[in-house]
């Protein structure tokens, strides 16, 4: 038999209440494997107070050659941002 | 995407992604240099590996085993960065046991007593640092996070390192001896890490023009030299190189001459340990052979319950 493990993709959350951030993967043939290899290698120093593991396969991601065009339609809706109100002068808390 | 598109990119700063268009050339260069750097982190466990079991109290046994852990976790770091460019751990642990990858030369030398411990960790782990600091600004986004990671993890590394040599070269006469003896056979091993004089190293150019090597080599060694010298004198110890003193005019150290010879016998496989690291790597691996198996038919037979 051939071994062929899997590749998971690891995330942290570094602190309660903070979002999961991308670290790395590791290798691992099921997922609790997964996790305990993530906490192994990415918090050998208490860097993390939740751990996810998502299999590489399972991700999707947008490609980069068409990102322009994907993130085309936020492009002229400058409206959407604060600075583009003019405010009477005087105006605060606002 | 061209190459001059790409080369726009680099020279602006953006870094590549795995997914991102990139230059045959650059991919395999990549792939070399970080899986020779994943190998060395692996095969560098060994020397001090040796040496756990022998630590001379519960504190220096404690701190040695948690270096090594860092240095197998700084492997796995680089692999999983190696294996964005699209080629699998397995062909890379293939690539190092049919010797078509190299691993750093300095891990082929001896480690003969404790004071190499000493030598190990403030040499050879200070000047992978002068090395990794400079990568952190590597063009490849996954290197470069890696690199970032593994610096934070280096500094305690280099630190043990330069406790046990200061300790013992302020201890017995035997110690401070000890401690040289251990200076004296890891100097220049350890300035020859970071590879051939500029001139006589063909791959600079291109790795420079990509932004893969952010210095050349012998930038990174003279600033290595620069730094280590007066760490020696702190303690005490003398670097063994009579024609290393300090030049006014350059504002850095003027060292003598690299034996390379030497430097290209340990390459080629003729070194102290060349044969013993690689067996046992290969030891390793086969006897854990059954375990992977193992894992991957409970995985199997979980999925299908
Ligand atoms: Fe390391
Ligand atoms: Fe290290």
């Amino acid at each position: 038999m051939t071994y062929k493990s899997d590749i998971w993709e690891v995330f942290i959350q570094s602190k309660n209440g903070l979002a999961h951030k991308h670290v790395g993967n590791v290798h691992a043939s099921d997922k609790k494997m997964a996790l305990d290899n993530a906490r192994d290698l990415y918090t050998r120093r208490n860097e993390g107070s939740c751990i996810w593991v998502v299999k590489t396969s399972h991700i999707v991601s947008s490609e980069s050659e068409d990102s322009e065009s994907f993130f085309d339609p936020a492009n002229d809706k400058v409206y959407r941002h604060p600075t583009f109100y003019k405010m009477p002068d005087g105006a605060k808390h606002i | 995407m061209s190459e001059k598109l790409f080369q726009e990119k680099i020279d602006s700063e953006k870094k590549i992604e795995p997914k991102d268009w990139m230059p045959e050339k650059y991919r395999q260069h990549l792939i070399r240099q970080i899986s020779q750097h994943a190998h060395s982190e692996i095969i560098g466990m060994q020397p001090e590996g040796q040496w756990i079991n022998r630590a001379p109290s519960l504190r220096a046994k404690m701190i040695l085993l948690a270096k090594v852990q860092d240095e197998a976790g700084h492997g796995l770091y680089l692999y999983s960065a190696c294996e964005t460019l699209g080629i699998s751990r397995k062909e890379l642990i293939n690539q190092l046991h049919e010797e078509r990858a190299k691993y750093s030369s300095i891990f082929n030398y001896p480690t003969l007593n404790w004071a190499d411990m000493g030598a190990i960790g403030w040499l050879v782990d200070g000047a992978a640092i002068v090395n990794q600091v400079s990568l952190q600004r590597t063009s490849y986004g996954p290197y470069s996070r890696g690199m970032i990671k593994i610096c934070k993890e280096e500094s305690f590394h280099q630190r043990q390192g330069y406790e046990i040599m200061a300790e013992m070269a302020n201890g017995t006469k035997e110690q401070k001896a000890m401690a040289q003896d251990a200076l004296n056979r890891f100097w220049w091993p350890s300035i020859m890490m970071f590879g051939p004089h500029d001139a006589d190293s063909p791959r600079t150019g291109n790795a420079m023009k990509w932004k893969i090597k952010r210095q050349t080599n012998d930038e990174l060694r003279q600033s290595f030299i620069d730094k280590t010298v007066p760490q020696a004198q702190v303690i005490g110890l003398t670097i063994p190189d009579p024609d290393l003193k300090w030049n006014e005019q350059r504002g850095h150290y003027d060292f003598g001459e690299i034996d390379w010879k030497e430097f290209w016998n340990v390459v080629n496989g003729n070194g102290p340990c060349n044969k013993e690291r690689l067996d046992h790597h290969k030891r390793a691996h086969n006897e854990g052979r059954w375990v992977r198996e193992a894992a991957k038919v409970y995985a199997e037979k979980n999925k299908l319950n």
